[in-house]
């Protein structure tokens, strides 16, 4: 539905144009119709009193696992936890189940993302059939049914030959790649980043050399295969370092990094709290500090929730056999919120990294609050105390390594293409 | 106030205990702390040829899942036979008579005695087990929440104390 | 992220609140759970020690059980096998007069797709009191833990490579009975450090009771990184780790926990590694040695050695009947109420006495 929309008193924040300041917005056609004032003849069906609230543009997430295909009907209820959240547009990764190798798969999933009225879906389609590692993807086919880029989830292929091949093939539609820099044989049997931590707990580790010799080998071949590669979450001090020498060297490289390496280390997993079983693991405060260094310098461009639904069973487990993964959606605009608080980082600055810079990454219309632009926004309270209750998560993953903070800052109505689709 | 001459109650009980075994060479087995230093001097002094005996009944009281352990424990030592023995068992004070009781359970695991007879310096009554002997140093009465406490100095003199203890009161 | 924000195991609710030193020690600092020697307070290991020591002197009796744990239930949930420390773990529990039930989790309900929680849940509604824990997942017995109802204690018998603390209390129980003071000892740790959960524990243990001359000894591959911190010194030369030493402990080689290209094969880690008669002339005269067993005879130990004068393997088994009768006898006699039931208590009548 198209209102024409009034977003009266509100602190505007636009990261992508640096605006940062209290004016009144306006939509209509689904778009940001102006900021300031009020275009000329418009009158407002609706109008939103924003006072004391933030309007930002809605995030952009660049990686959330919707778990459909896979289980019938998941999608809708972790879109409506990306829209509590105020995520405006998702990133899904191929690793469903069916994989995304194949149009039909992207056209239902997109489908039902349209019916379910949540965010945007911008789904990533398998680097390789069936995700095996071998042979290559339908890239162009799959492109053209709406897949922005390729990827191979968990860790590179072994056979470096079809990453070599894949990239070639990437390159010729001009079509970007996403890698996480993971060297399965370095991990093992690792379930935790290899340090004092894991030594204490008698856990067996993953070496650094686990994510750096993956970059080389990323970096090595990219340099003959010319592809662009984005490098999914980074969790090393030297990962970081990787990155801003191949930047540096103008390799065509972007770089996310998610929430929990962001905010914790090894030491959070305590008592062998299975929350904190997380691919890429936490490791040590030194990472952290680097990877906030690299987020602010924008070696890092985006940062992300890698969202992943994991039942209770899978979590109630001892820490070596429970399921890695963490509920992240709804935690995403507060925890980017500490960040800013803790790194005394502007507001404005911190939310281009959820917003502005993922959708320069995706190469899409959204992130932005230009007018003219789609509308797809969040208006939240910067100030509202909350904790986070796993049972009252709107995900089916009520597991969270935030489970218990006090956190600050919620979405009160996200916006989709000018549409009010969340509100509370 | 009450006037509690360890030595000379201690004299008092030596001099009943020599009456009552009359020639007889009983085993003697002292309970932690306090019934081991009178056990050790009734040995000297009754005197008695044979080894004292040590008990730690921690691991026989009924009162164990209140933190009974936690009061530290100390190992038990029998140098002799219990089969078929004629053993005096000392304490300090007889109170409720569950101590007695434990020793005596504990005792029973390291054989069966001929005989057990007790010999205790101070009995303060509030018996709750049918627990009781003539071989009594004092009999005194002191409030619930009143502990009676036995000590020994460098010289090995003994000496008697009474101290106001709360967690006595709330247990009463 | 600062850690105001974060609740912490000890500050969350649930069963475990309250408890502290990593989920064992109620408000009173008395034992509650035993999963770690890590956090364990030095004057609770001594008391620990002291109890094991009224434990020998029953076992010297005819008769040898006391009447502690009469009327509790012990329940022995061995989900990796290990008769002999299974089998200990029973004497001490039946010398306490406990009822002891062995569960060997492969042949059961687990293997058929149940829970381990679920497991847990069933046999507490079966009365049991104690839960001696062995499973091939480090941090398993914390889960337990976290889950169980606050009468229910567990003592944890092996987690995967983290930890075996009746395996370290017995070590240092053998150790003080034949060299005394802790302090000033030079203590070597020797062999699969990487992998195993008796050095963990050891370690934790030796420091915790004041040793300042530590050794972990073994080649690069079996040793993990991340322990200097802890106060220890890597020797990767036997000769080096053992000189001067007046305890060896001796770790079995783990074939079972071993996995990829850590060693290329068991005779030449003897030959470099082996305590054989001529390389323990390095050690002091009256050096003791030590190995938690089953001992490989030919890969870390020559026989000589463990058959010989300075061996005090056989003692330490035991060693190891009292030092668990102390640890299950301590475990259930902390008071059972818990933080827990004293706040719902409160909170349930408020301004009733308690």
């Amino acid at each position: 539905m198209t209102l024409h929309l009034a977003i009266e008193h509100a602190r505007v924040i636009d990261p992508s144009s640096g605006r940062d300041a209290v004016a009144d917005v306006y939509i209509a056609e689904g778009r940001v119709a102006a900021v300031g004032s009020a275009p000329p003849g418009f009158r407002a069906q609706r109008v939103i009193d924003a006072r004391g609230l933030v309007v930002a543009p809605g995030l952009v997430d660049l990686c959330a696992r919707l778990r459909e295909p896979g289980s019938e009907g998941a999608l809708r209820g972790e879109m409506r936890a990306a829209l509590a959240g105020g995520v405006t547009g998702v990133v899904c990764p191929p690793d469903t189940d069916p994989p995304l190798d194949e149009p039909g798969l992207v056209r239902m999933l997109r489908q039902r993302s349209r019916e379910a009225a949540g965010a945007r879906l911008y789904p990533l389609g398998a680097l390789t059939a069936g995700l095996a590692g071998q042979s290559l993807a339908e890239m162009h086919t799959l492109s053209e049914v709406g897949c922005l880029a390729f990827s191979q989830p968990g860790a590179l292929p072994a056979d470096h030959n079809t990453l070599l091949q894949a990239m070639r093939y990437a390159r010729t539609f001009d079509l970007p790649i996403w890698l996480h820099p993971v060297d399965a044989t370095l991990v093992g049997e690792g379930v935790a980043a290899e340090g004092p931590m894991a030594a204490r707990l008698g856990l067996p580790g993953i070496p650094v050399a686990a994510e750096t010799v993956a970059l080389h080998t990323i970096f090595e071949l990219q340099r003959s295969a010319g592809a662009r590669i984005h490098i999914c979450r980074l969790s090393s001090a030297q990962g970081v370092e990787l990155v801003r020498a191949a930047r540096r060297e103008g390799l065509a490289v972007t770089a996310d990094v998610a929430v929990p390496n962001l905010m914790l280390t090894d030491q959070d997993i305590g008592y062998y709290d299975t929350n904190c079983r997380l691919d890429p693991p936490l490791r040590s405060a030194a990472d952290r500090a680097a990877i906030r260094a690299g987020l602010r310098d924008g070696t890092i461009d985006a940062l992300c929730s890698d969202h992943a639904p994991v039942s209770l069973d899978d979590k109630l487990l001892p820490f070596g056999e429970a399921r890695a993964g963490a509920s992240g959606l709804e935690t995403l605009l507060p925890l980017t919120l500490v960040w800013a608080r803790e790194e005394r980082i502007g507001l404005a600055q911190a939310l281009a990294a959820v917003t502005c810079a993922p959708a320069r990454i995706l190469g899409e219309d959204t992130g932005t609050l230009e007018p003219g632009r789609k509308a797809d926004l969040v208006i939240f309270d910067p100030q509202e105390g909350w904790t986070v209750e796993v049972e009252s998560l709107l995900s089916s993953g009520h597991n969270s390594p935030f489970a218990g903070c006090r956190l600050e800052g919620r979405a009160r109505y996200t916006l989709v293409g000018g549409e009010v689709r969340f509100e509370r | 106030m009450l006037d509690l001459d360890a030595e000379s109650i201690y004299a008092a009980l030596l001099r009943r205990v020599r009456e009552h075994i009359a020639g007889r060479q009983p085993l003697l087995v002292g309970v932690h702390t306090g019934g081991v230093w009178l056990a050790e001097r009734l040995r000297t002094e009754l005197p008695v040829a044979a080894e004292v005996g040590i008990l730690d009944v921690s691991f026989y009281r009924d009162d164990y899942t209140r933190g009974g352990l936690s009061r530290g424990v100390r190992p038990s030592r029998i140098p002799f036979a219990i089969d078929g023995a004629d053993i005096l068992l000392v304490d300090d004070v007889l109170n409720t008579g569950r101590t007695v009781r434990a020793a005596m359970n504990e005792l029973f695991d390291y054989g069966r005695p001929a005989r057990i007879e007790l010999a205790v310096l101070i009995d303060r009554g509030g018996r709750e087990l049918p627990i009781s002997t003539g071989l009594v140093g004092r009999t005194i009465e002191v409030p619930e929440d009143v502990s009676v406490v036995l000590s020994r100095d460098d010289d090995q003199r003994l000496h008697l104390r009474l101290e106001h203890d709360a967690e006595r009161g709330a247990r009463a | 992220m600062e850690p105001a924000l974060r609740p912490t195991d000890e500050t969350r609710d649930g069963p475990a609140a309250g408890l502290r030193a990593g989920l064992q020690l109620n408000e009173a600092g008395e034992l509650h759970h035993l999963l770690s020697t890590e956090g364990l307070p030095r004057p609770l290991i001594e008391r620990i020690l002291a109890t094991a020591d009224g434990f020998i002197a029953v076992g010297t009796r005819e008769v040898k059980s006391v009447p502690l744990l009469r009327g509790r239930s012990v329940f022995n949930l061995f989900f990796e096998n290990s008769t002999r420390t299974r089998t200990t773990f029973e004497i001490a529990a039946k010398r306490l007069s406990a009822d002891v039930y062995n569960l060997n989790i492969a042949a059961s309900s687990t293997a058929k797709g149940e829970s381990l929680l679920d497991t847990i849940d069933n046999l507490t509604a079966m009365q049991a009191d104690i839960f001696v824990v062995r499973h091939a997942q480090g941090g398993a017995p914390y889960l337990i833990a976290r889950h169980l109802a606050p009468h229910v204690h567990v003592v944890n018998a092996g987690d995967g490579r983290h930890a075996h603390p009746t395996q370290a209390l017995l070590d240092l129980y053998t150790i003080r009975h034949y060299k005394g003071e802790f302090a000033p000892l030079s203590v070597a740790i020797v062999g699969d450090i990487l992998n195993s959960r008796v050095a963990r524990s050891d370690i934790h243990a030796l420091l915790a009771m004041g040793v300042r001359d530590l050794r972990a000894v073994g080649p690069l591959t079996l040793l993990p990184t991340g322990l200097e911190p802890l106060g220890l010194r890597v020797c990767t030369r036997l000769q080096d780790g053992i000189a001067g030493a007046d305890v060896i402990i001796m770790l079995r080689l783990q074939n079972e926990r071993m996995r990829g290209a850590l060693l290329p094969s068991a005779q030449e880690y003897f030959r470099n590694y082996g305590l054989t008669p001529q390389a323990l002339r390095h050690a002091k005269p009256d050096c003791i040695v030590m190995h938690p067993g089953p001992m490989n005879r030919g890969v870390e130990i020559d026989s000589a050695v463990a058959d010989g004068p300075h061996s005090v393997i056989l003692p330490q088994v035991s060693f190891g009947i009292a030092v668990r009768m102390a640890v299950l006898s301590m475990v259930a006699s902390a008071p059972r109420e818990t933080a827990l039931e004293r706040r719902r208590a409160e909170t349930a009548a408020p301004g009733a006495a308690p």
